[in-house]
């Protein structure tokens, strides 16, 4: 089986600090990882790649150092890895995003053949829109199965994919076509540790680097701030509350203060008591 | 997803001023209504709700979208767009539109946008409306804006839509400027659900697609509905409490069950403890998990970040206990206690029950 997996280098969101007094991003050594949503992907593909045979590879569009990313998923034992990279691309929304990575599936494509399944992570921690998954589906025609819980049944031979996709009260189940853009839900899998050959290889490995030309971009004003529709006028930090909260405190202990929070909090919203005392009688 | 500095972000806004000839006749607010198993999805209310105020600023027709099967139930599916503010209901009914499936709902919307177009499209930020507008968006080439948590109109007519950004530590305003229509997803219970107005009547539009079931790839084996008494109700709830990294560990999470249950809530968690895989991803509240709109919200050890502000800010009142008292969950909180949740949550927890007990007997 020819699988692809679209990853994305991110910033750990969880290490991102905001300067307490410019409000501005403060970028510097903040560490960067795989988009962790991406890696529900990689692993379903591993697997497939266990079961049938075939090949795993990586793509991303980034800058160079996006690589580094790359090479930790060979890490966890995909096959070769894939770079988009060009300051054309710079500021791109996801429809200039979907835009150039369908162009790099192209032109892997085109050395490798057309990929059974192309795996992009539900969303990014960083972006949190959802929507490149969906875009380079409708760019490449792929058919599109988004939230996709459990991989019931595929058969590269035939064609055909049978997927279960969490959709709002309830679990649909589906049969598709091939080939088949797929977002995995959080939890659907855990990613593998890498055995020592993989690590040792993704050590070795080159990451092969494409820049638009490379991918066959020739009309330059569909990448980048160019190619993107949105256009990001403001970029704020949220105003704070003209209160800040009121404190309450008790300097007797714990439990003083609580029974100090439980009034203050009945103070201010007195109906909550009658509604906690209609609950509380199912007791 | 877009990764520019403030200052790029300036210089950008500049460059695209002018609205190209052939979207200057793209006109009115248009509400994708999300309509599955003959119901329709309360965000898609909410959403006639915020259009209603679109369009009146814009002096246009405010219009919901609706495809679906069965005369009947999209009957009272189209009473309920005019009783929630929508002046047209564009309806397109056939059977391959029974259920949501990407590619014939994704022709559908394509063919309506052309046909009729409108200036600014809004879905839910659901699963289903976030599989659809990614599509449709890139069908028109035009810009969508995930997971809004404010729309305006500004001087310019231009929709500015914002949201959390830069992993939910800052908020941006985003336009499309210079294509149509301008779309926008909104997560349910970020806005608040209109009052409907019974009998309130308005124009429909039929509109018939052509459709076969053999060109659609995609099939619908079956559909396993949730187990109602296992769904969580965390989106509706009066009370909820909620826990953060400041619990230490999975097994505290226990502690905020136990007070959620003394006072008759339902409980959740910051998104950290859900990338732990200390709770389930349907538990968390804030931008990328639920929105909560509760008369009452205790989050213990939760520093609040953008990401879980934007989830809970609809709550009237919120409570918060944190041992830093820098962290930024005092600054949108009414109440808060600058203490360990560990510890002051089994005693808050007792004395809630204590104070209930009292007051039963009293009563």
């Amino acid at each position: 089986m020819r699988i692809f997996v679209c990853i994305k280098q991110v910033p750990d969101s969880a290490q991102i600090r905001v300067h307490p007094v410019t409000n501005t991003i403060m970028r510097q050594g903040v560490p960067t990882i795989i988009n962790p949503y991406d890696l529900f992907g990689l692993e379903e593909a591993l697997r497939l790649r266990d079961r049938f045979g075939g090949e795993v590879t990586v793509l991303s569009m980034g800058p160079p150092m996006a690589s580094e990313s790359l090479r930790k998923a060979l890490g966890y034992g995909a096959d070769r890895g894939l770079l988009l990279t060009d300051r054309f691309f710079a500021g791109s929304d996801t429809l200039a995003t979907s835009y150039a990575l369908s162009r790099l599936i192209e032109k892997a494509a085109e050395e490798q053949g057309m990929p059974h399944i192309v795996f992009c992570g539900k969303q990014t921690i960083d972006g949190d829109t959802a929507q490149v998954g969906p875009g380079i589906a409708q760019r490449l025609g792929l058919s599109q199965l988004t939230y996709v819980s459990a991989i019931d049944a595929v058969d590269p031979e035939q064609g055909t994919i049978t997927v279960r996709r969490r959709a709002d009260h309830g679990v649909q189940v589906l049969s598709s076509r091939l080939p088949a853009m797929i977002t995995m839900l959080e939890g659907s899998n855990q990613i593998r540790r890498g055995t020592q050959n993989d690590v040792l290889r993704a050590a070795r490995s080159d990451i092969t680097q494409w820049n638009a030309a490379g991918v066959g971009i020739e009309d330059l004003s569909l990448c980048g701030l160019r190619g993107s529709p949105t256009v990001v006028k403001r970029v704020f930090a949220p105003s704070v509350r003209s209160e800040k909260a009121t404190i309450v405190s008790s300097e007797s202990g714990v439990s003083a203060t609580a029974s100090a929070l439980i009034e203050a909090i009945l103070e201010r919203q007195p109906a909550l008591e009658t509604d906690l005392l209609e609950q509380a009688s199912g007791y | 997803m877009t990764t520019s500095s403030p200052q790029a972000a300036g210089q950008r806004a500049g460059m695209k001023k002018e609205l190209p000839e052939h979207f200057r006749s793209y006109k009115h607010v248009w509400v994708f209504i999300e309509f599955e198993h003959g119901r329709i999805h309360p965000v898609s209310l909410e959403l006639l709700g915020e259009g209603r105020k679109l369009a009146d600023k814009l002096g246009v027709e405010l219009a919901g979208v609706l495809l679906g099967s069965g005369a009947d139930s999209l009957d009272d599916a189209t009473r309920n767009c005019f009783a929630y503010g929508a002046d047209v209901v564009y309806r397109v009914e056939h059977p391959v539109l029974a259920q949501y499936r990407n590619q014939p709902y994704t022709k559908v919307m394509t063919e309506l946008v052309e046909k009729f177009q409108p200036e600014i499209m809004l879905l839910g930020a659901t699963v289903l409306g976030r599989d659809l507008a990614g599509s449709v968006a890139t069908t028109l080439k035009t810009g969508l804006t995930a997971d809004c948590t404010e729309l305006a109109i500004d001087d310019e007519r231009s929709l500015a839509a914002t949201r959390p950004t830069f992993g939910g530590s800052l908020l941006c305003t985003i336009h499309t400027l210079n294509y149509r229509p301008q779309m926008a997803t909104v997560r349910p219970r970020v806005m608040a659900m209109p009052r409907p107005e019974e009998g309130r009547e308005g124009r429909v539009v039929v509109y018939t697609p052509e459709l076969e079931e053999e060109r659609i790839i995609t099939k619908v084996l079956d559909f396993l509905p949730d187990d109602a008494a296992e769904a969580s109700g965390l989106a509706f709830a009066d009370i909820v409490v909620a826990g953060g990294m400041g619990l230490r560990s999975e097994e505290n999470i226990q502690l905020v069950r136990q007070l959620a249950s003394v006072l008759g809530g339902d409980w959740g968690g910051s998104r950290p403890l859900v990338q732990k895989g200390w709770i389930a991803a349907d538990r968390q509240i804030g931008q990328t998990g639920k929105t909560i709109r509760p008369k009452l919200y205790i989050a213990a050890g939760i520093s609040g970040a953008i990401q879980h502000r934007v989830g809970v800010e609809g709550a009237d009142m919120i409570v918060a206990i944190n041992t830093d008292p820098n962290a930024p969950i005092f600054d949108f909180a009414h109440l808060g206690v600058v203490s360990d949740a560990v510890a002051l949550l089994p005693v808050l927890t007792e004395a809630f029950r204590q104070r209930l007990l009292v007051n039963r007997m009293a009563g």
